[in-house]
């Protein structure tokens, strides 16, 4: 195991040991759950993608994907809340060094671990991330700025939050800027419930967000840029990580119960095992599409050429066919693994049940709606030659 | 070149200043131009001066101003 391992089996540690006892609890109540962010913090890992000389552990996009991956075997929802956090954290990392209050904001990150939640959504956009209606309203070097929130993953337990806004209120709706605002400066209206068919412990309801801050806060990349050359490959990689996670620990259970059968009657091989073995195909597949894009990605850093091919409509494209595939993908394993194990995996009392399984993969397709980026693609194509 | 990009531009870039007067080193994705928008714009512009833009030309520096344009163009127009 290498110097950067360690952090992986000390998050996989967590996710077994923590995650995964309280996953039953948190999805029935559909709390937060805190208990595996305390662990995490004391682990130091909300800083992990922070470069080393910041004091972080300079995990990169490779290791958190793995980081994703143990804690959604254990718990989908705490590990989209880690996901959703270092997505956040990347932006920042990638576009804030050369701005003096980021650079201090992450010192605060490493020594007080931090969760950042993102307010991207917005009442009356439709969905669409990179438009805006609010507007950051600047008065000298301070600034306010109120929005709609349709929804915000865990905004009630996160300490600060990344903003997308028009960079003035004036501003065309699609040039947009990404703010920092923190604990302190804002304050949220929840203005409905999160009771949802999955992803539970997300804690993701609609809120009305006030806020104000130094100009400093906000990050001098355009947020056209930061989306496409970090926010949009880091989602995708560490979204289809975590559902990875879930299809894995689906399959696990799958296999677990072919084998019992197995031992009951040795020399024939059980009919769930074809079911298993489809699956297991579906898995691999899966597998080599997330992990090839997660290296390709972080081979890219230091690259000399990597703002140039982030920025690429073919870059865009591959993401984009990542989520699609890897969202379909994971519904479609876990509905083997449940037929796999059949009444045994359907029912909630039973150690094959997989329906938290089921109901969690079903979030994959809508965050960000698969139809939205086949449009985005369809488009796309007219002009990709890919020759 | 310069009028027909400009015409191109009026026609599909949606933009929030006028196409005509909009200055060649002016970022057009700040004056408004979607993502969406650029798409009509490359093709608009693959038929006006019978070009394809390969892809390595499909990314946000070649089409951010008139003037990014203009060069794109002329590389592509200049072996012919």
């Amino acid at each position: 195991m290498g110097q950067t391992g360690i952090h992986v089996e000390a998050v996989r540690r967590i996710a077994a040991e923590i995650a995964g006892p309280a996953a039953d609890g948190v999805d029935r109540e559909g709390r937060f759950p805190h208990e595996t962010f305390a662990a995490l913090r004391t682990a130091r890992m909300m800083s992990a993608c922070i470069p080393e000389d910041l004091g972080g552990f300079g995990c990169g996009l490779v290791e958190l994907a793995d980081m994703c991956e143990a804690l959604a075997q254990h718990c989908s929802s705490a590990a989209m809340v880690f996901a959703m956090h270092h997505i956040q954290l990347a932006c920042i990392v990638r576009h804030g060094l050369d701005q003096p209050y980021f650079r201090s904001y992450l010192a605060t990150i490493v020594a007080q671990q931090n969760l950042i939640a993102s307010v991207t959504s917005e009442v009356g956009v439709g969905g669409e991330m990179r438009t805006s209606l609010c507007g950051v309203e600047r008065q000298g070097d301070r600034f306010t700025l109120a929005k709609d929130a349709s929804t915000i993953s865990y905004g009630q337990q996160a300490d600060d939050l990344l903003v997308t806004a028009r960079s003035s209120p004036e501003a065309p709706n699609s040039d947009q800027s990404l703010v920092l605002v923190r604990k302190a400066d804002y304050s949220l209206e929840q203005k409905g419930a999160w009771d949802a068919l999955g992803m539970r412990g997300t804690c993701s309801p609609p809120f009305k967000m006030t806020s104000r801050g130094g100009v400093d806060q906000i990050l001098a990349s355009p947020f056209s840029d930061i989306a496409s050359q970090t926010m949009v490959p880091f989602s995708h990689i560490l979204w289809a990580s975590c559902w990875l996670g879930i299809a894995k620990a689906a399959m696990t259970r799958a296999r677990a119960f072919v084998r019992a059968q197995a031992r009951a009657k040795p020399g024939t091989t059980p009919h769930a095992a074809l079911r298993l073995a489809r699956g297991a195909s579906l898995l691999q597949s899966m597998r080599t599409n997330v992990e090839h894009a997660a290296r390709e990605c972080e081979a890219l850093r230091g690259s000399g050429h990597e703002t140039e091919v982030l920025s690429s409509v073919a870059f865009a494209l591959k993401m984009n066919n990542l989520k699609v595939s890897s969202s379909q993908l994971v519904v479609e394993i876990v509905q083997e693994a449940l037929q796999t194990c059949g009444i045994m995996g359907y029912k909630n009392d039973s150690k094959f049940a997989v329906g938290r399984h089921l109901r969690d993969a079903y979030s994959a397709v809508l965050m960000i709606a698969n139809d939205r980026i086949y449009a985005t693609n369809a488009t796309m194509l007219l002009v990709l030659k890919d020759d | 070149m310069i009028d027909e990009i400009r015409a191109v531009l009026k026609e599909h870039g949606r933009l929030s200043v006028d196409a005509a007067t909009c200055g060649e080193r002016n970022d057009l994705y700040a004056a408004g131009m979607t993502s969406q928008a650029s798409v009509n714009v490359m093709l608009a512009l693959e038929r006006a001066f019978d070009i394809e833009f390969p892809d390595r030309m499909l990314k946000r520096s070649v089409f951010e101003s008139i003037a990014s344009i203009r060069d794109a163009v002329k590389e592509l127009t200049a072996n012919r």
